[in-house]
């Protein structure tokens, strides 16, 4: 299995500064790629730009080698987007907001698939409360339980580690690692130091 | 590197996800479940097409024939601004947390989904106001046997309204107030809906046939089912890439 995602002399431009330009990148099968910059680097913008989001950018975008705008359907269908917001509705439980995102996928799933998920990120026991009154670091582990419901090859992470404590910050660590060794690629950005353990490669913004 | 590791395929790529059912419906019970737990805004368009109608009686004059006149325009005109007010956050609380965000990078239609959005909007708006505004009409003298003609005309317009509302919302969502924007965006498409509804009304209250106005309507609803999807869709696109 060959996954691939390409960028060629990529460039973006944001209010007459260019955030990037002739970016060159690859991320395989089996890869973590890490984005480094200080604020206001381009690094969401880049996530985005990778994601398919936005279309307003010069360069060139290819899944397994095929242009973005002809594959754009199959593209989706690998990606795991988590961006700045989790995209957690605050009055439904996590539970709810789960089953949603798997009925986004077209698969209706089941509760103890979801209750399994959400063990895993360690929010046993606030199943059903909504999602309003959880902590922030407690929403983003909503979000990153869909890692685990959701299975996807491409992930693309904007500062996942955001609001986690320390326990949570070394399974998600695990957690991309063990994507990347099965086979799957991760595209993160982080100002967290990643342990070196796992193989991560490194592309600096800014 | 990772890379040479031969591991178990467990990570395998996904085709073409089908359950484009699955996700209509899942949207449509979300969305439901998410206004009926607000709801204090779910009563806001019903309280507002009351008290604009509680109050013309005791503006213009009591008498029931200059109220039976303007009757049908007034319930028209105060269920299109109800409908109207309660659009502007129809995709707004979705764009704030960030599911828009990935109802875009789902793999289904975003036509599909928006209109399931749409959907629960008239559902818990436009049918209700439907529903309340013989008793509204009552208050305003409307005259007998032009009720039922209200109802359905309401029915269908207001269909029409909340697609056609969906896609200024859908173009004013990135915008931090797109309120005013909006009305000024939308309110031209209403007035074709505007003129054959209370056209409806007045054909039916004189005693004239009632059937090329609710057809009109009917078409007005068939193209903008067919269209307005589409539209929103691409509205949306339009706002989260800018």
């Amino acid at each position: 299995m060959s996954l691939c995602l390409e960028a060629r002399q990529l460039a973006c431009e944001r209010e007459g500064r260019w955030l990037f330009e002739g970016l060159d990148l690859v991320v395989r099968s089996g890869e973590i790629l890490r984005v480094e910059g200080p604020n206001g680097s381009g690094k969401t913008t880049l996530l985005k730009l990778l994601a398919g989001q936005l279309s307003d950018y010069h360069g060139e975008l290819f899944w397994k080698g095929v242009p973005f705008g002809k594959v754009r359907e199959q593209f989706v269908a690998n990606l795991l987007y988590l961006g700045h917001s989790p995209g957690i509705k605050a009055g439904l439980s996590p539970l709810e907001n789960l089953a949603w995102y798997q009925a986004l996928c077209g698969e209706r799933g089941s509760e103890a698939q979801r209750l399994s998920a959400l063990e895993q990120v360690g929010l046993e026991g606030f199943e059903d409360v909504p999602a309003g009154q959880l902590s922030a670091g407690q929403q983003r582990r909503v979000a990153l339980a869909r890692l685990t419901l959701t299975r996807r090859a491409l992930w693309v992470l904007d500062e996942p580690f955001t609001a986690i404590d320390r326990q949570g910050v070394a399974a998600l660590e695990a957690q991309l690692a063990a994507h990347a060794a099965a086979g799957g690629s991760v595209v993160v950005t982080t100002h967290h130091a990643l342990s070196a353990s796992s193989a991560v490669r490194c592309i600096q913004l800014g | 590197m990772t890379q040479g590791q031969k591991a178990t395929p467990a990570i395998a790529e996904t085709a073409r996800p089908g359950g484009l059912w699955i996700a209509f419906t899942a949207t449509l019970k979300r969305d439901m479940t998410l206004m009926f737990r607000r709801r204090g805004e779910l009563i806001n368009p019903l309280v507002f097409f009351a008290l604009v109608i509680t109050l013309f009686p005791i503006g213009i004059s009591p008498e029931r024939e200059v109220l039976a006149l303007i009757a049908p325009g007034l319930l028209w005109v105060a269920a299109l601004l109800a409908a109207l007010l309660s659009l502007d956050s129809l995709f707004r609380t979705d764009y704030d947390d960030g599911s828009l965000e990935q109802m875009l990078l789902a793999p289904q239609p975003l036509a599909a989904l928006g209109l399931a959005k749409v959907v629960a909007h008239w559902l818990l708006t436009g049918l209700p106001l439907a529903l309340v505004a013989p008793l509204l009409g009552v208050m305003l003298a409307l005259p007998a046997g032009s009720y039922g003609v209200l109802v359905l005309a309401l029915l269908l317009g207001s269909a029409s309204l909340s697609l056609m509302g969906a896609i200024g919302a859908a173009l004013t969502v990135g915008i931090a107030r797109g309120g005013v924007l909006l009305s000024l965006l939308i309110l031209p498409l209403y007035i074709p809906v505007l003129i054959f509804g209370v056209g409806a009304v007045q054909a039916a209250i004189i005693g004239e046939g009632v059937a090329a106005h609710l057809a009109m309507l009917g078409a007005l609803l068939a193209a903008s089912l067919l269209l307005a999807p589409w539209a929103i869709a691409a509205s949306l696109r339009i706002s989260i890439n800018g």
